[in-house]
């Protein structure tokens, strides 16, 4: 039986993880996040959370702190943004190699240079190649499921690597949403005491941190891909189990959209994917058969469940706000590489919106629909990623 | 050697390495002048002097040649002589 | 007579070890973990110690042991408190045993947060003055006129121009409760001070002057005598601070002048080549001498 309340994205994020039973929690203050550390550090004041609450000079130290704490046998959290998340990623890395499971929430937010404190997916798509699992969520109520299920992820014997659980700065964490909670009781039978597989102890002593040689180096980087390929499927029954708990179902891997008969197929994820539906309804009214992929879990990539739905469309319209400079955005890529060699694979076309906050509408909607079903028509494909909304104007 | 879980590696695992195979000279301790006042295994920094039955013995498993231990002998008790290969 | 393999598994830093013959840091080790004893969690920053000591396969480490990167090894330290402090732990405690690359220069922000939030981390720094792992770079605690691969005497250069910084100094400016300086060349006293420094909770520091044949330029079997003429010289003050207030110090019993310490080290044999290196000589002199001062270190005769 849980209960609801209306609580600011943040908040909502606090609870869950408060219900996760964190021993150490780090915290480092960064627009958009720092609502979610305030939060917690306001509940263990008034004594309703029981941790250790590490106020760290940087997030490179709160990275650290919390894989120490993961390290000694402790589940720990820490949350941070843009920059913040940029100067984790040495530790991220290197907690990934050493298979320390703890779960940080990446509010999303623009990377500086210039700086902006709006919202984009560039801080952590850079991070893509780290080892550390990342969802992506559209709504207040998926952050607070998604973040319990991530404890879980991270501390699965056969994955043990840091999950990030990322959320559009602002939009969602800023804004104020009917959120349902679970109860304490349904979350520890979900969750139970973190048992590591390996963890610092007196008793059995042990070396983290040898150096490798390059007659194994590449074999330990192998076994980080393995256990990222494994998640795909314990995930999914991972986020499954919750559901059943909860009778929230946001999916698996991805939520297709829908996509039947669909004969362009949008891509995206975040927070913008709540705006995609509403367009898509709307299409769908007006007979346009435009379907989304929407994508939950990013890394590890789900190129299987995404070729599931896409195998029959004519267009996908890959929209994401990020984009790898001096190529093309990064989801796009991704599903690219997969697609390469396939005789039947659907044409992909890789929209860029959104990037500093910029707002993504049913306009930008239409206008990527328009352009997907111009180049299809033309026969011509999309080479170069299309910047939407690009105001050619102001540039020099 | 095959991989562990993060390449987490057992304590003491570096017995495995004999470093004394590193050595182009070796400390020789004479018993007689030995005044057992300890100062050899205390400034050893591979840990390769033990004392078994009130004799001291240098660990020419491990022992890398440095010449502390006879450098800093008080009663000149410890001889370095060449490594026969 | 040979060694009984269970002997060889007391100690808690081992044989097998890859460091250099003659090492300072690694005889330094074995004294702290001696003085420990066994209910420690040990974090190493990269350096190396961390380097020689952990091959992957082989650890000398009787004592459970974390190198995560080279600039969060107090973060790290930190996280393990925590942790242990969430559980219950009493009687576990942590250490960071760190170089003076990580402490001095790339760690010193993190450093500064845990003194800052009096976290229960004893921090042993050992320095031999310069990033010797990757061939003897210069570092923040490399001595003035030193040579180092970044700082090289040359035409134009006698080596380094800043003093050393003076980390304890920093260290202390904290609050920090216990602060110490030592040296491998009075091992009995790096043990008292390890001692010392368990009866405390919250953040300590010690720093420990560990000479290296390879980068310092001297035979192997010199270390614990090149320590000594450190010490003596007064360039390697040794005392210990509590509370802010020194509580000891170690006495020269004879002064030596420095150039009998910097003669016996190939890193400044430059020094000695012509009348640059000459005339800074009495610039090195000037701070063992402020040194000297500063902490009341020439014992005084009775009879005086």
């Amino acid at each position: 039986m849980s209960h609801i309340q209306v609580v600011e994205g943040s908040e909502a994020v606090a609870f869950a993880v408060k219900a996760c039973r964190p021993q150490v929690i780090s915290a480092y203050p960064i627009s958009p996040q720092t609502h979610i550390v305030e939060r917690l550090a306001k509940m263990m004041a008034d004594g309703e959370l029981k941790t250790e609450y590490v106020r760290v000079e940087s997030e490179f130290s709160a990275a650290s702190v919390i894989s120490g704490a993961s390290a000694a046998a402790s589940r720990s959290y820490t949350a941070s943004s843009s920059q913040g998340l940029l100067l984790m990623t040495e530790v991220l890395y290197a907690s990934a190699g050493l298979r320390l499971p703890f779960v940080i929430t990446g509010v999303n937010r623009a990377v500086s240079a210039p700086i902006s404190i709006q919202v984009d997916h560039q801080d952590a798509i850079s991070l893509r190649d780290s080892g550390v699992i990342q969802f992506y969520v559209e709504s207040s109520q998926e952050a607070y499921d998604t973040h319990i299920a991530a404890f879980k992820v991270a501390e699965e014997r056969r994955i043990l690597l840091p999950v990030m659980v990322c959320m559009d700065g602002w939009i969602l964490t800023h804004s104020y949403e009917r959120v349902s909670f679970m109860e304490q009781e349904e979350v520890d039978g979900f969750l139970p005491p973190f048992q590591p597989v390996n963890f610092l102890d007196v008793n059995d002593p042990k070396a983290w941190g040898s150096y490798a040689e390059d007659d194994v180096l590449m074999e330990f980087k192998y076994a980080i891909h393995e256990a990222m390929q494994y998640g795909k499927g314990r995930i999914k029954e991972i986020f499954s189990e919750l559901a059943g708990i909860t009778g929230r179902d946001h999916g698996g891997l991805i939520e297709a959209y829908k996509t039947e008969g669909a004969e362009v197929i949008l891509m995206a994820m975040g927070s913008m994917v709540g705006t995609v539906k509403d367009a898509i309804d709307e299409f769908r009214s007006q007979g346009k058969k435009v379907g989304l992929v929407k994508i939950r879990c990013y890394r590890p990539f789900p190129f299987e469940d995404i070729w599931g739905v896409i195998k029959d469309t004519k267009i996908v319209a890959v929209m994401e706000a990020n984009f790898s400079m001096g190529s093309e955005g990064a989801v796009g890529m991704d599903l690219k590489a997969k697609l390469c060699g396939r005789s039947d694979a659907p044409l992909v076309l890789d929209f860029i919106a959104g990037l500093g906050g910029r707002e993504v509408n049913k306009g930008t909607i239409d206008q990527i629909v328009q352009k997907a079903e111009e180049v299809a028509k033309s026969g011509l494909s999309l080479q170069e990623s299309y910047w939407v909304d690009l105001n050619s104007a102001i540039l020099q | 050697m095959s991989i562990t879980l993060g390449a987490v590696v057992k304590g003491g695992s570096s017995l495995d390495y004999k470093t004394g195979s590193w050595r182009d000279q070796r400390p020789v301790i004479h018993e007689d002048l030995c005044k057992a006042c300890g100062q050899c295994e205390m400034v050893c920094p591979d840990t390769a002097v033990y004392v078994v039955d009130d004799v001291y013995i240098i660990d020419y498993d491990y022992c890398k040649g440095c010449g502390l231990c006879a450098y800093e002998c008080p009663a000149d008790a410890i001889e370095m002589v060449p490594e026969e290969k | 007579m040979s060694i009984p393999q269970i002997a060889r598994h007391e100690a808690l830093f081992t044989s097998g070890h890859r460091a250099c013959h003659g090492c300072g840091m690694a005889l330094a080790v074995r004294h702290i973990l001696k003085a420990t004893g066994k209910n420690v969690i040990v974090v190493t920053p990269t350096g190396c110690l961390e380097t020689f000591s952990s091959p992957y396969g082989y650890s000398p480490w009787q004592v459970p042991w974390i190198h995560h990167l080279f600039e969060n090894g107090p973060s790290v330290a930190s996280g393990v408190a925590a942790a242990l402090k969430a559980q219950g732990q009493d009687s576990v405690r942590v250490l960071v045993i760190a170089g003076d690359g990580s402490t001095f220069d790339i760690g010193f922000g993190a450093i500064s947060g845990m003194l800052e939030r009096g976290d229960d981390v004893f921090y042993i720094c050992v320095d031999n003055g310069a990033y010797m792992n990757t061939g003897g770079q210069r570092s923040g605690a490399t001595p003035m006129f030193a040579a180092t691969t970044t700082h090289p005497p040359g035409k134009e250069s006698l080596g380094k121009t800043q003093m050393m910084k003076d980390l304890p100094a920093i260290v202390a400016a904290h609050g920090t409760p216990y602060v110490a300086t030592a040296s491998v060349a009075y091992l009995k006293d790096l043990q008292k001070k390890v001692k010392r420094a368990m009866k405390f909770h919250g953040p300590r520091y010690l720093q420990i002057d560990t000479p290296c044949p390879s980068g310092w330029g001297f035979p192997p079997d010199r270390t614990l005598e090149i320590g000594r003429m450190g010490v003596d010289c007064g360039l390697v003050p040794i005392f210990e601070m509590e509370d802010g207030k020194i509580t000891s110090m170690r006495k020269i019993k004879k002064k030596i002048q420095v150039t009998d310490y910097l003669k016996a080290q190939a890193r400044f044999k430059h020094l000695f080549a012509d009348k640059r290196g000459q005339a800074e000589i009495v610039n090195i002199q000037a701070i063992a001498d402020r040194s000297i001062e500063n902490y009341d270190l020439i014992r005084r005769s009775s009879k005086e």
